[in-house]
């Protein structure tokens, strides 16, 4: 089983589904979308089948690169390679358990132009899956830039009424973030000669290039994880996109910032990074409760959602750069909590939404009487959003929180303060939505969750709970290799500190 | 230098010119009836000729007193030429029928301006640079203007040719201050001269200036580059297919040579002029075609900005610089030549439209055509992993290779800003309620041209490697 290319199956296998849908399932009839959607669900659970045998043969006990592939592409070192060590295994199974989700979420809500929807999911699973994936850096940008054409058709096409601005905005920010990635790129293949990551990694570039390489890789990576100021265009992104798609950006897309901090900026600018921490602490803090306090006053549900998500990837930042254990593993482990969770608020949002065709806050109250299933799937959500003990949210949270204290305890504070308001703006939207009293007339006709959609929530609620009591299997996959990163980190700063001690002393000498 | 060497160096091109010829008495002969077959006649023989320089040896083999040169780089150029007219004939075939075009001096014109595109490749001299240039200007002018019932062809013709006339004076200008400052017209023979010496002479630095300007007009390069949009959307649709792709190669690769083979000494002279009209071009193209409302005047801004970005790789003055730019030039044409398909397709029963406000809708009213223009269109954006990425990927590993860090972070976000209105034609196609579809079926060659060009660039990543190879060779034969 080893020997098999496994992660080049589960990168590629949704790229074989969406060619099936796109050269059988013609006609334009409902036999063909039917077909379609069929198509789409059995390649995204194989997929996700794959996933999981990635997981169970993943080997926890080492940091090295596991189910390493590697053929060679563009000549000059440029090498179609693949590999997962604990940082990104996790991120693939994530992005494979959510596309059957969002298959089945848009089932019956995606009506007009099903085919095309669904190889358009297909071919952002492939691009998604192959971001984690690659250990090629040209290979990486190849499918971190190439989501970006599925996801701008999937909002432009099948999004809300304001979908032509919210789909360039997302394009072209990301696009802009990303080119400069590119030139960093070229750049670091003429300094070490390849692309290879793993090379890169032990490369060692100097203080000042380092400092320039990063820069350029913080553009990309904060604009896609989003940080504060550069986050505006999540919120336009996610109030647009239909529901499978605000899903997945929030599911998988944003992790794709935190996963490129992880696998780039720290182990090969260690020098940069430690440089940074201040401004990325600074950002972070102000992301966490700015948009908290943003979100607080929203009056559309998908777009407070949105503005809680970048105060989650706010504390996602903040746990990457305290460089220690418990502040990194917090920080994948909130990415990972935070793609479930979010991901269900949105199935959520969609869920009333596919009903009621609003997601106005003040549209909605006392869902609780004739949603009762509904309402406690919310409130499980809600509840692991807001980080209460026993949930995921949780878990992230606090190991983060504990991780930073050590750094700088007025973070630690001020991240706390979010917490709070986190609660706030989340116990505030169950509150106005699902409590209260029921007087609008069409809430009095609405139904509870039927069977297919209880089917979609109930691994989601699972998870969400199982994440909460029980992190360890998530916690060791990820614990050699977040070791293995800090010292490397380490070894860099000391290498760093040594070689300007040394060249005092060798000044002094010469004095 | 035997006299059968000489010849047989220049084998190609003289069978394409006896062909030319041939073509021309059937056609007088045969009349207009024979257009089609002409034109299929005349695709074969870009075919043979297409044959014959692949077949050619590549080592570098210099004929006529080192004023003609055939090696691997003249191979890659002239076979992406051929390519290229062969794809803007047969797109043409029936577009001439409709417009009442149909004259068989048509496809005669066209294997007439191949020659002169083919030799323009070839010339490793002053004067045999400008022979090719004039054979290629004149036989396009023509073109230009054939439609000439329609007012819009005359003028574009007529514009094409003053300002061309006024390009072509400049560059002999430049030519015999660099023969007066250096005493030669052959590119060996200056490139001799100029060995040792780090700087050239204020007089020659004049010469290439002025040389540079007719190239840059010639692939329409800021600032001269005026002309482009009013000759684009002025000619027949075809013709502007065939504007917009075969000369650029042809022009670009007399532009690479001419500077390279004999100024390579003094490159730092001519690199900041190269530098300079790369950036603004990118820019305008970039900038100037939002704006644009018609498909064709788009596509000019945006040829602007291709040349823009493949002038990165000429600016780094290094092999990995004329690689990428071979390799840009590659996919630039098939990029191209799958757009222009698309816009001949775009009719109606009042005839010919095109204006972008005509496409929207088009993936309802005719998916496939729609799924190849966006997939053109992100690739011309440079998105991965689309074909036009690893155009601009190469060209910016030049000039990151060359230190010329500001002109890349110009490049990318110009193509930031051009991804803008390649995105504006897709939304139009997807996200804009339909209208009235164009007129159907399209034709089995436009359907065979679309696919193929579209499969080129889609799976480009899967062979991008003997690609890569292939311009390496061809760019060594430049520098070495």
């Amino acid at each position: 089983m080893s020997d098999w290319p496994l992660l080049s199956l589960a990168t590629f296998l949704p790229l074989v589904g969406a060619g099936f849908i796109f050269l059988f399932a013609q006609g334009g009839d409902a036999a063909a979308d039917r077909n379609a959607k069929l198509v789409a669900l059995m390649t995204t659970v194989l997929t996700f089948l794959v996933s999981l045998v990635i997981w169970a043969n993943f080997d926890n006990g080492t940091a090295d690169f596991q189910f390493v592939e590697s053929h060679a592409w563009l000549g000059g070192d440029i090498n179609y390679h693949m590999g997962v060590d604990g940082i990104s295994m996790l991120f693939v199974v994530l992005t494979a358990f959510l596309m059957p989700i969002c298959i089945l979420a848009s089932w019956t809500s995606i009506t007009m132009r099903v085919r095309e929807y669904m190889i358009a999911f297909l071919l952002l699973e492939c691009m998604m899956i192959g971001v984690f994936c690659a250990l090629d850096f040209v290979l990486f940008y190849l499918f971190f830039e190439g989501g970006l054409i599925p996801m701008f058709l999937i909002i432009g096409v099948w999004g809300g009424a304001r979908r032509v601005y919210s789909s360039f905005k997302f394009f072209l920010y990301t696009l802009l973030g990303s080119v400069l990635l590119l030139l960093a790129l070229i750049f670091m293949y003429f300094e070490a000669g390849t692309t290879d990551i793993p090379t890169l990694m032990a490369h060692g570039f100097t203080a000042e290039a380092q400092t320039w390489l990063w820069l350029a890789f913080f553009a990309s990576f904060a604009v896609k994880m989003p940080m504060w100021p550069v986050h505006t265009w999540l919120p336009d992104a996610h109030v647009e996109a239909p529901t499978a798609g605000s899903v997945i950006l929030a599911g998988v897309l944003l992790k794709m910032g935190g996963y490129g901090f992880l696998r780039f900026s720290l182990p090969m600018l260690p020098l940069a990074s430690d440089l940074f921490v201040p401004l990325i602490f600074t950002l972070s803090v102000v992301a966490v409760i700015y948009t908290s306090l943003v979100a607080l006053m929203q009056e559309d549900m998908k777009k407070l959602i949105a503005y809680s998500s970048v105060a989650h990837m706010g504390f996602v930042t903040i746990g990457i750069f305290t460089f220690n254990t418990q502040g990194i593993e917090g920080g994948i482990f909130q990415m990972l909590s935070h793609g479930i969770v979010s991901a269900a608020l949105f199935l959520c949002v969609g869920v009333i939404y596919d009903r009621i065709h609003s997601r106005d806050i003040a549209r909605y109250g006392g869902l609780v009487n004739r949603m009762p299933i509904y309402a406690f799937a919310f409130m499980v959500f809600m509840l692991a959003s807001v980080g209460l003990p026993g949930t995921a949210g949780f878990v992230g949270e606090i190991l983060i929180l504990v991780g930073v204290y050590q750094v700088n305890t007025w973070v630690a504070a001020l991240a706390a303060l979010g917490v709070i308001l986190g609660a706030a703006y989340m116990l505030w939207l169950y509150r106005r939505t699902v409590f209260g009293q029921l007087e609008k007339d069409d809430l009095k006709q609405i139904t509870d969750m039927d069977a297919r959609e209880i089917a979609v929530f109930a691994p989601l609620i699972v998870l969400a709970i199982l994440m909460g009591i029980f992190p360890g299997p998530f916690l060791d996959v990820m614990h050699v290799s977040v070791d293995h990163l800090i010292q490397q980190y380490q070894t860099a700063i000391q290498a760093a500190a040594d070689g300007a001690t040394q060249l005092a002393a060798n000044h002094s000498a010469a004095q | 230098m035997t006299f059968a060497h000489d010849y047989a160096v220049a084998a190609p091109e003289i069978f394409l010119a006896i062909a030319s010829m041939v073509l021309l008495m059937i056609g007088v002969y045969r009349g207009n009836g024979a257009t089609r077959l002409l034109s299929w006649l005349a695709v074969l023989c870009f075919a043979i000729t297409l044959a014959m320089v692949l077949q050619a040896d590549p080592v570098s083999n210099v004929s006529f007193a080192g004023m003609y040169v055939a090696d691997s780089f003249t191979a890659f150029t002239k076979a992406l030429v051929l390519i290229a007219s062969a794809a803007g004939l047969i797109m043409s075939l029936g577009y001439i029928k409709e417009e009442g075009m149909n004259r068989f001096e048509y496809p005669v014109l066209f294997v007439l301006a191949t020659l002169g595109m083919l030799m323009m490749i070839s010339a490793n001299d002053l004067i045999a640079l400008y022979m090719g240039i004039e054979l290629q200007s004149l036989a396009l002018y023509v073109i230009a203007a054939f439609k000439r019932d329609s007012l819009r062809s005359t003028e574009a013709g007529l514009k094409y040719f003053v300002l061309g006339a006024l390009s072509s004076g400049m560059l002999l200008y430049g030519c015999s201050l660099i023969y007066g400052f250096t005493g030669a017209t052959g590119f060996d023979a200056i490139a001799k001269f100029m060995e040792g010496r780090e700087q050239a002479s204020i007089g020659l630095i004049v010469g290439i200036v002025f040389m540079c300007a007719g190239l840059a007009f010639k692939v329409s390069a800021v600032p001269f580059h005026m002309w482009t949009p009013d000759v684009y959307e002025g000619a027949p649709t075809p013709v502007t297919a065939f504007f917009a792709i075969a000369p650029k190669v042809a022009a670009l690769a007399l532009f690479m040579r001419a500077l390279i083979v004999p100024f390579l000494a003094v490159s730092a002279d001519w690199q900041q002029i190269i530098i300079v009209i790369s950036v603004a071009s990118m820019l305008l193209g970039a900038f100037a075609a939002i704006w644009q409302d018609n498909i064709k005047r788009l596509m000019a801004y945006s040829s602007i900005g291709h040349v823009g970005f493949a002038l990165i790789g000429l600016a780094a003055g290094s092999a990995e610089g004329v690689r990428g730019v071979l390799i840009y030039l590659a996919i630039y044409v098939a990029m191209n030549i799958g757009t222009f398909a698309c816009i001949l397709c775009m009719r109606r029963k009042t005839g010919m439209v095109e204006n972008i406000s005509d496409l929207s809708g088009l993936s309802k009213t005719n998916p496939l055509m729609a799924l190849a223009l966006a997939i053109f269109m992100f690739s011309m954006a440079g998105i991965p992993p689309l074909g036009g990425f690893f155009g601009k990927f190469y060209v910016f590993i030049a000039a990151v290779n060359a230190e010329l860090y500001a002109l890349a972070v110009i490049g990318v976000l110009a193509s930031v800003v051009g991804a803008f209105y390649y995105l504006r034609i897709i939304k139009v196609m997807y996200f804009d309620d339909a209208a009235e579809p164009f007129e159907g079926p399209m034709s089995l060659e436009m359907r065979a041209i679309i696919g193929l060009c579209g499969v080129f660039v889609v799976f480009f990543a899967f062979y991008t490697a003997p690609f890569v190879a292939s311009a390496q060779i061809a760019a060594a034969a430049l520098i070495p």
